[in-house]
């Protein structure tokens, strides 16, 4: 097995990690007080990333990305997980599912998301479907050649700055053993379409200024030209792109502590009670110790999940289990940089109270907890009939 | 032109530095090194030298440990075209005292012959500020130290210089050695492409002997100790009492 990383990936960790500490850290005070990230700073960040060559680098050299693999990909969203999310949005990386475009939309879609001229945004959940993809209400129906789109999706992050939003729509119903079950086709859709409105969502004690947004379908008309993928085929294209997305969360997640770790470790190195630093007892340097052992355990977990898809093989369980133990991680390390920090942790001189909100996001989205841990059981348990 | 650009490795400037238990230096097992930032400036000025078509080649040189590898490879994936390491210490701890490295620098700058020599003014571990005062003396070239601008015009190179009370403007005569200063530039992010491209780029492999210097250390370190710590302030309840205060200690 092979542990360390090669030259280029420790410079691509070290110039990713500069451009957060610098370009994305500024900034994050004013993105958490005003819940906006003002259009200037949003602009340059994207035009900084771009002139990096870092813009959409998990797209293949085929399409103008740089072709990272999965693990460099980790890599970078690793470092990009220590800022905030709001800001490091404009650090663009698109939804690889855009892969799935084919003919013009190649040309009206993809590339310019990869270009950084257009971004994208992609649209499941609905306030009647959060875990239950396929209890979703949102759906189209054959109108002449075109499709006609009525419903509602909610928690749309990034659908503020979209040009374009990838949305799963129900496209019917089959009839099976188990009682009925939605066909699911992907549309892309366009800001402005008429009968598509994007609004303000819930304000979310995670991640302020990142948004969620809520979607509106009345009456909005699409053609067939701009289903991503084959009609009815939405799950396929979801399963063939959006699975690994979830390595996203647990690598932001590693980021983050590490450095909420930083503010830890460093404060019981100064703090003094008792005529002594507070690391120097073992309530807390034990809580140190605790810390950075399952900080290094999420790491490697998820980086030998994203590995895994570099080399090939499976890796739906082991992406499940990083996603789950890093997001879960999280909430233990945030919980104890508070407790290290006493009730100054609780401030907002600092931004472990803010660490420590955003964190509980992160056991929610991309998959609760619960449907982790239940792919991973039925992993395991299913070959065996049970 | 060619641009001659020497960076060393060093402890990371974001490292709390701990001095070692017996005062003989400071500790750097598993510390973070990084290119020296004032070596990041020069790499920096070399590489816009030859953006702005002044110079064609940009050559990074590093005299140290092997792991200064490293340090060239970040040289090379902000845009120098190839480096040249000079292994001269196996151990970490072992600091290339100045004279030494300038003279390795000399027996470099007379192979590859480039017209300019563009060096940090000093690194931030020892803060000596003077290889490439050394240098310039050892080749009896010109030199501009502490430069804040820089510009070059035919064969000179007209140097804005940071001295003691205020801004000094000098013309040298190039071949010339030029240190740089903190203003100077704000150096680039290695881009994504360039780190890609940086293993390709041809880093040869030298060592001390190679080039016939003894590098063996002509100082001794008596002592290595941490500043004295800051004694803890008072807090005064108005601006009366800190006048008063100011005046009881004679400051003002």
């Amino acid at each position: 097995m092979q542990y360390g990383l090669t030259d280029e990936q420790e410079m691509i960790v070290s110039t990713v990690r500069s451009f957060v500490e610098n370009e994305i850290y500024p900034h994050e005070n004013l993105v958490e007080r005003t819940g906006e990230v003002p259009k200037e700073i949003a602009d340059e960040i994207k035009r900084k990333t771009l002139e990096l060559g870092f813009y959409a680098c998990n797209f293949p050299e085929s399409v103008g990305g740089a072709g990272l693999n999965h693990l460099e990909f980790a890599l970078v969203e690793r470092e990009l997980g220590r800022g905030s999310m709001a800001l490091n949005h404009f650090f663009g990386r698109p939804q690889n599912i855009l892969m799935a475009c084919e003919g013009e939309q190649k040309e009206r879609y993809l590339m310019p998301a990869v270009r950084g001229e257009r971004m994208d945004a992609l649209a499941m959940t609905e306030p009647g479907a959060g875990s239950d993809v396929r209890g979703m209400k949102c759906a189209a129906r054959r109108d002449g050649g075109d499709w006609v789109v009525n419903g509602t999706k909610h928690f749309i992050s990034g659908a503020d700055h979209a040009d374009f939003i990838i949305v799963f729509v129900a496209t019917g119903e089959d009839m099976t053993p188990k009682g009925p079950k939605k066909r699911i086709t992907a549309f892309l859709v366009d800001r402005g379409t008429p009968g598509f409105t994007i609004r303000d969502g819930y304000k979310s004690v995670s991640h302020r200024g990142y948004k969620n947004m809520i979607l509106e379908f009345d009456d909005c008309r699409l053609s067939d030209a701009q289903v991503l993928g084959e009609v009815d085929g939405g799950f396929d294209v979801m399963n063939t792109w959006l699975y690994a997305t979830r390595i996203t969360v647990a690598t932001m997640c590693v980021g983050r502590a590490r450095r909420v770790f930083d503010y830890a470790l460093t404060y019981s190195a100064e703090r003094e009670q008792f005529g002594q630093q507070i690391g120097k007892f073992q309530g807390v340097g034990f809580q140190i110790a605790d810390m950075i052992t399952d900080i290094d355990a999420a790491d490697l977990l998820t980086l030998a999940a994203a590995d895994r898809l570099d080399q090939g093989l499976p890796a739906n369980r082991e992406i499940a289990s990083a996603k789950l133990f890093a997001s879960e991680m999280l909430a233990r390390v945030t919980d104890a940089a508070i407790q290290i920090h006493g009730g100054m942790g609780l401030m907002d001189d600092y931004p472990l109270e803010r660490f420590w909100r955003d964190a509980r996001v992160e056991r929610i989205w991309d998959g609760t907890s619960e449907i982790q841990r239940h792919i991973i059981s039925r992993d395991l348990l299913r070959p065996l009939g049970a | 032109m060619k641009v001659l650009v020497p960076v060393k490795r060093v402890i990371d400037y974001n490292v709390k530095v701990r001095v070692k238990a017996d005062g003989s230096g400071v500790d750097l097992a598993n510390v973070k090194m990084s290119m020296n930032p004032f070596d990041e400036i020069a790499v920096e000025e070399a590489i816009r030298l030859k953006e702005a078509g002044k110079a064609e080649e940009v050559v990074a040189v590093s005299i140290g440990v092997k792991q200064a590898q490293e340090t060239l490879r970040t040289a090379l994936a902000m845009g120098a075209d190839r480096a040249i390491l000079v292994v001269a210490a196996d151990d970490v701890h072992t600091d290339i005292e100045p004279l030494a490295v300038a003279k390795i620098l000399a027996k470099i700058v007379e192979e590859e012959q480039p017209g300019l020599v563009l060096a940090g003014k000093q690194a931030i571990d020892n803060d000596m500020n003077a290889t490439g005062q050394m240098l310039s003396a050892l080749l009896g070239w010109s030199q501009g130290t502490f430069a804040s601008e820089l510009g070059v015009e035919g064969d000179h190179a007209v140097v804005t210089r940071e001295v003691d009370g205020g801004l000094q403007t000098i013309k040298v005569k190039m071949p010339a050695i030029i240190t740089v200063d903190l203003r100077l530039n704000e150096p680039r992010y290695a881009s994504l492409p360039n780190i890609m491209k940086a293993k390709k780029k041809p880093l040869d492999e030298k060592t001390a002997a190679d080039y016939g210097v003894d590098v063996t250390p002509r100082l001794a370190i008596v002592k290595t100790a941490e500043p004295e710590a800051r004694a803890a302030g008072e807090i005064v309840p108005d601006v009366d009492t800190l006048v008063a205060k100011l005046k009881e200690k004679g400051v003002v």
